[in-house]
């Protein structure tokens, strides 16, 4: 059996206009995969086929070669794949603490559970402030999620989607919206993932793309351009036509 | 409030002297003050639905008008005894939610308010048209209810009616302070900050707004039960959209997603009426009105926010 998340001819029309086509993606377990592109290449698009928000029109989806295509977005996050959003989405009344706990209690499936009081696991709670030391959050546990920075709302947001404990993790820009002085505070969190996660970072930082990835996927009008070792992308006059300019030199 | 809740249960003895110190101060209007805690119960349902899983509601009233004429029909026919009348109204109202739900949460904003309202004009009309049943316009009637656990019989001035609202509401009350507290709690406070947060950590948010319905709908049920077996009498106006409007200006008013806010809000507005209203019939509402602008200019998380409001005004001061 293939482990991890395999995609295979991958197609999305709306109407007669081609978002995304042909598109093969491995991702196999502690996979660390860039997907750069210019806007409007079809990299949200690609991730919202892998997330279930959009229906692919053709191709195969499989994750530890099992179809994932039959099912809905929340069902996909139960079976290993999480997300996290372009522009952070949080619950910013609660605390920081409460937003892994949901996490946590979806995971778990104790979510429906009315009479015991949420903050009772012993072993979830031990959990929490274990991710929130490793995302050096502690100081921060209890206060609202509103309340914070926004490059600390980014890291919330990763601890969070952990809890989940995935086995495929797609970053959408995690970069976007940090301020430079904080953008360490990103690269050094996406450094420390765990080995076995399979990770796809969409991103347009040059700079934490060729530091974290392994391998980088170029994505033009919805088609791969090329995909290989960052240096050999680097060294892609195409790719530094199309996209990295001026970026990377 | 906070301090109050750091101390385990005091908010909890606290509305139990407040219970039975109204009972001895409002002795001759008994009936009036059962009133508000029966509205207190429908207005916490709301709470539950609206302030809590964030689903928009003009229609409430369709699970109480349910609930009383299911609990009114059930003690004319079947058994007067008051327990099992509660679980039957209770019984009704969830399943108008879950049945209506399974197609309300599929939408949401305006169209959702507007189907809500539309649930409610439907159960009207077919009270007002099942005249055989329901009575329709003149209201069900020949309701006569038999003692509370057959001990406590339900007497004129009202004082058994007044004890045994009163322990359904605070038991109620104790459940839903559980719920908040709980996962399921939590959970409903994450949907109704974001479903596609929710949904992107595995929820079923679609499912579980079927389920917070159909927890409010049996608690509007219940209400709706109470007050068909302490008025002995169910009329159309159950299903009125003013109840189900007044309902939400009073969560409004106290504060929405706090419980407690559903307290004070409905103990206020109903005050406020009763008082105004008797001083002048005709304008009372620009009492409301002008208390409704004042909470939302100034206190947006409704009155139960004023003793912080206050104390900030006076730290800064």
């Amino acid at each position: 059996m293939t482990t991890g998340l395999q995609v295979r001819g991958l197609q999305k029309r709306f109407g007669g206009i081609v978002v995304a086509d042909d598109i093969n993606v491995d991702l196999p377990s502690g996979a660390r995969v860039a997907l750069i592109g210019p806007n409007g290449a079809g990299k949200t698009t690609f991730s919202s086929l892998i997330t279930g928000k959009l229906t692919p029109s053709a191709g195969e989806i499989t994750l530890d070669g099992r179809d994932i295509r039959p099912m809905g977005e929340a069902e996909r996050v139960r079976a290993g794949i999480a997300k996290t959003f372009q522009i952070t989405t949080l619950f910013r009344d609660l605390t920081v603490r409460d937003n892994l706990r949901l996490a946590a209690q979806e995971r778990d499936g104790r979510a429906r559970a009315w009479f015991r009081r949420a903050d009772s696991w012993a072993d979830v709670e031990d959990e929490i402030a274990a991710q929130l030391a490793a995302f050096r959050l502690a100081p921060l546990g209890d206060k609202r999620v509103s309340d914070l920075a926004y490059g600390q709302q980014r890291l919330v947001e990763m601890a969070m989607t952990l809890m989940l404990k995935p086995r495929v993790l797609i970053l959408d820009e995690p970069a976007a919206g940090v301020p430079s002085s904080d953008s360490h505070l990103i690269t050094d969190a996406i450094e420390r993932l765990p080995d076995d996660l399979a990770v796809l970072i969409i991103e347009h930082d040059m700079k934490l793309v060729f530091r974290v990835a392994r391998s980088i996927i170029v994505l033009v009008n919805g088609r791969i351009l090329t995909q290989g070792a960052p240096e050999d992308i680097a060294a892609d006059q195409r790719v530094r036509d199309l996209y990295l300019g001026a970026h990377h030199g | 409030m906070t301090r109050l809740a750091r101390i385990p249960f005091a908010a909890e003895a606290l509305l139990v002297l407040v219970v039975i110190a109204a009972f001895f101060a409002f002795p001759y209007n008994l009936a009036f003050v059962t009133r508000i805690l029966i509205m207190v119960l429908f207005v916490l349902s709301i709470d539950l639905v609206l302030g809590f899983a964030g689903i928009a509601t003009l229609g409430q009233a369709a699970m109480y008008g349910t609930g009383a004429y299911a609990a009114g029909l059930f003690a004319v026919h079947v058994t007067a005894a008051p327990l099992p009348g509660l679980v039957v109204g209770m019984v009704a109202g969830a399943i108008l939610a879950v049945v209506s739900g399974l197609v309300l949460m599929r939408t949401k904003g305006l169209t959702l308010i507007m189907l809500t309202i539309a649930v409610a004009q439907i159960c009207h009309e077919i009270a007002n048209k099942a005249r055989d049943v329901t009575g329709g316009a003149d209201g069900l009637r020949g309701i006569r209810m038999e003692p509370v656990l057959g001990l406590f019989e339900f007497d004129f001035i009202g004082r058994t009616a007044y004890w045994y609202v009163a322990v359904v509401v605070f038991v109620v009350f104790l459940a839903l302070r559980r719920l908040a507290a709980a996962p399921l709690g939590l959970s409903l406070r994450g949907i109704h900050e974001s479903p596609e947060r929710m949904t992107a950590i595995g929820a079923p948010v679609y499912r579980r707004q079927v389920l917070a319905y159909t927890l409010g709908g049996g608690i509007a049920g219940i209400a709706g039960a109470l007050a068909a077996q302490v008025t002995q009498l169910v009329s159309l106006e159950v299903y009125s959209f003013t109840l189900s409007a007044e309902a939400l200006i009073m969560l409004i008013l106290g504060g929405t997603g706090r419980l407690w806010g559903a307290i004070v809000g409905t103990v206020l507005f109903m005050t406020v009426h009763h008082v105004a209203a008797s001083a002048d019939p005709f304008n009372w509402l620009f009492l409301i009105g002008f208390l409704v602008l004042g909470v939302v200019f100034f206190l947006p998380g409704g009155m139960i926010r004023l003793p912080a409001a206050l104390m900030r005004l006076g730290r800064r001061s």
